[in-house]
């Protein structure tokens, strides 16, 4: 069963022609995780791989653990036992700044954008770069940081008609959308998605799960956590459910059921 | 696809809403100008050169204020202690000139420097403890900067040595406060930095003074603040603060250090505008801030910036800042008892709120 595993993704990215040898390994591989709040397990030594090119649905009842475990990833928690290997090489994040300068990129349903800024500046927010005006003055570099802007939006297929308006103004896929594309102008080696869909209307739930592909296809792997069955059956390659802190069944998607996954989350089925 | 795109278009109530908002962003401008024409038309010499410069010159003070203020207000905070601030580096200013002068060469030529370095450099620590206490122990701005309201006050008087301000003897520190960079006389022609001695049978008052000292520091000041906020990282960094805290954070943006930055700057240029002062008036005088920092807090808000933070620019404070020094002006030209312009300064900020409010409409549909 795990071999399986191991070999669809490899052929996928051969496929993206992404393939040396070398990247044939796991992006991420979560290792009899725990984490504990007082008497609680969060997370119950949970184990988890994700290949290159690939998007695991992370499913789960409210309080499964979801959210703790993909916090653990992305270094808002430390965990209390199990390891995290990133890219081949066990990591420790003090801070989730350090996991995304690793290239773990996580999007927040608060998204984390200033609503007050427009979207370059978005972007670029923390890194902008500056050119010197008379030789001594550091100012910013607002036209690359235009053009930039609009070559990663372009390559993701968003299209955002007035970049120079606040974040504010956009609807509230765009907004997604430019989140995203921060992410993949930063070289997002992982993407922790949590209920991308959640506030959006039809359109741009579409128009967002395109983008989860257009990741895939880029050979971004992406966790995505949903309580959105549809959205985990359109993009996700593979589903992980969690029930009470612990990993209770792992399924490709394509050989599985809404009525099984649903079973495994509440605990009427075995995994 | 190209379905998709039309959708995630803007809808149209936004393009419906367009001239509202152009009124509502704009309305600042036009308030000054209808106010200008006002005054023009009914106060005899408002519409002169020298009275448009008066108010400029008078107006240089409140606005090295407001200059920090926006930038403590962009990023969601407010400084409550500039007015103080900025008596108390009056005082310093004073007191320092006054124990230097005598006791080093070149007369003023070096005392003075000095004594505004001292100044300032003094005068800039309610900004860093206001800094500290904000940034890194998270004490809410309007507490932090109120407890240094009254430091700032108390340390003023005591400095002062008792509540009367310090006075400057010292010859020549009144003529570089109220100098000009230039002067025209017919008889004479122009002058550079000194009144010239005018031949037998020209008369003074035909003398044209152009820009005066306090006015040509806050124009550079003005011209910085505004390249800082809206040139540089350090802007972007106070909007990005002010905007969503938690987002420049994650963004990696400096949180603690960029809040300290802020208000050390603002207490800066309080600390500037209280050796402005003392060039000036001659005196030291600890509450010399205290009439301004509600006008500074006005000019800020009056030019469309918001006190929740990630909203304002230097070109709506120096709006801001012109509106309230017009209406003093002018109601003083017009023959209006003096205390209606509390009243009139009064309804513009609340005018101004109203308009950021309906403006927040508009743009949040």
């Amino acid at each position: 069963m795990l071999e399986e595993k191991a070999q669809l993704p490899k052929a996928e990215i051969e496929q993206a022609g992404l393939g040396s040898a070398a990247d044939a390994r796991p992006v991420l591989e979560v290792r009899d995780l725990v984490k504990r709040f007082g008497g609680l397990v969060a997370v119950d030594h949970v184990s988890l791989v994700v290949w290159p090119g690939e998007v695991v649905g992370l499913l789960g009842d409210n309080g499964a653990g979801k959210s703790t475990l993909i916090k653990v990833i992305s270094g808002v928690y430390r965990p209390d036992g199990g390891q995290l290997l990133f890219e081949g090489q066990e990591v420790s994040f003090a801070s989730p700044m350090e996991a995304r300068r690793r290239g773990i990129e996580t999007i927040y349903q608060d998204l984390a954008l200033c609503e007050n800024l427009d979207a370059p500046a978005n972007i670029f927010l923390g890194r902008e770069p500056v050119r010197r005006r008379w030789g001594f003055l550091k100012e910013l570099d607002d036209r690359y940081m235009l053009q930039e802007t609009q070559h990663v939006l372009e390559q993701l297929d968003i299209h955002i008609p007035d970049l120079r308006q606040p974040i504010r103004q956009l609807s509230g896929g765009q907004r997604q959308s430019v989140a995203i594309a921060r992410a993949i102008y930063w070289n997002a080696r992982l993407m922790i998605m949590d209920e991308p869909t959640a506030a959006l209307g039809v359109a741009e739930q579409q128009k967002v799960l395109e983008l989860v592909r257009t990741l895939r296809a880029r050979g971004v792997p992406v966790i995505l956590i949903s309580h959105n069955m549809q959205d985990v059956f359109a993009v996700a390659d593979r589903v992980v459910v969690m029930r009470r802190g612990q990993k209770v069944g792992e399924r490709r998607v394509a050989e599985t059921t809404t009525n099984e996954l649903v079973g495994l989350m509440v605990g009427a089925e075995r995994a | 696809m190209a379905k998709m795109v039309q959708q995630l278009a803007l809808p149209a109530a936004r393009v419906k809403s367009r001239p509202l908002e152009i009124v509502s962003r704009f309305w600042s401008w036009l308030f000054l100008l209808l106010l200008l024409l006002f005054f023009s038309l009914t106060g005899p010499g408002f519409f002169s050169f020298l009275n448009l410069q008066s108010i400029a010159n008078d107006m240089a003070l409140a606005l090295l204020m407001s200059l920090g203020q926006t930038f403590v207000i962009i990023a969601a905070g407010i400084d409550l202690s500039t007015g103080f601030t900025m008596g108390f580096a009056a005082v310093i200013e004073a007191v320092v000139l006054n124990a230097l002068v005598g006791r080093l060469p070149l007369g003023l030529g070096l005392a003075l420097p000095l004594s505004i370095l001292i100044a300032l450099g003094v005068g800039t620590l309610p900004g860093l403890v206001n800094g500290i206490l904000i940034g890194r122990l998270r004490v809410p701005p309007f507490i932090a900067t109120l407890g240094m309201y009254g430091i700032a006050r108390g340390l003023g008087f005591i400095f002062s040595g008792g509540g009367q301000p310090v006075s400057v003897q010292t010859p020549g520190v009144g003529d570089i406060g109220n100098g000009y960079l230039l002067y025209y006389h017919p008889a004479v022609g122009f002058s550079w930095l000194h009144a010239p001695l005018l031949p037998p049978g020209a008369r003074p008052r035909d003398l044209i003074s152009i820009l005066p000292f306090p006015l040509i520091v806050a124009i550079v000041a003005f011209l910085l603040c505004y390249w800082l906020l809206s040139r540089t990282r350090f802007g972007r960094h106070t909007y990005a603060l002010g905007g969503a805290p938690e987002a420049a954070r994650r963004a990696g943006i400096p949180v603690a250090r960029q809040t300290l930055k802020l208000y050390m700057l603002s207490a800066f240029l309080a600390s500037v505008a209280g050796v402005l002062y003392v060039l000036r008036f001659t005196n030291g005088d600890a509450n010399a801030g205290d009439p301004l920092l509600l006008d500074s807090i006005a000019a800020v808000v009056i030019g469309g910036a918001s006190l929740f933070g990630g909203e304002g620019t230097m070109v709506g404070t120096l709006i801001g800042t012109l509106i309230i020094y017009v209406i003093q002006n002018g109601l003083v030209i017009i023959g209006i008892d003096p205390y209606w312009q509390f009243v009139a300064i009064g309804a513009v900020i609340i005018l101004a709120v109203l308009m950021d409010q309906a403006k927040a409409r508009v743009l949040n549909r």
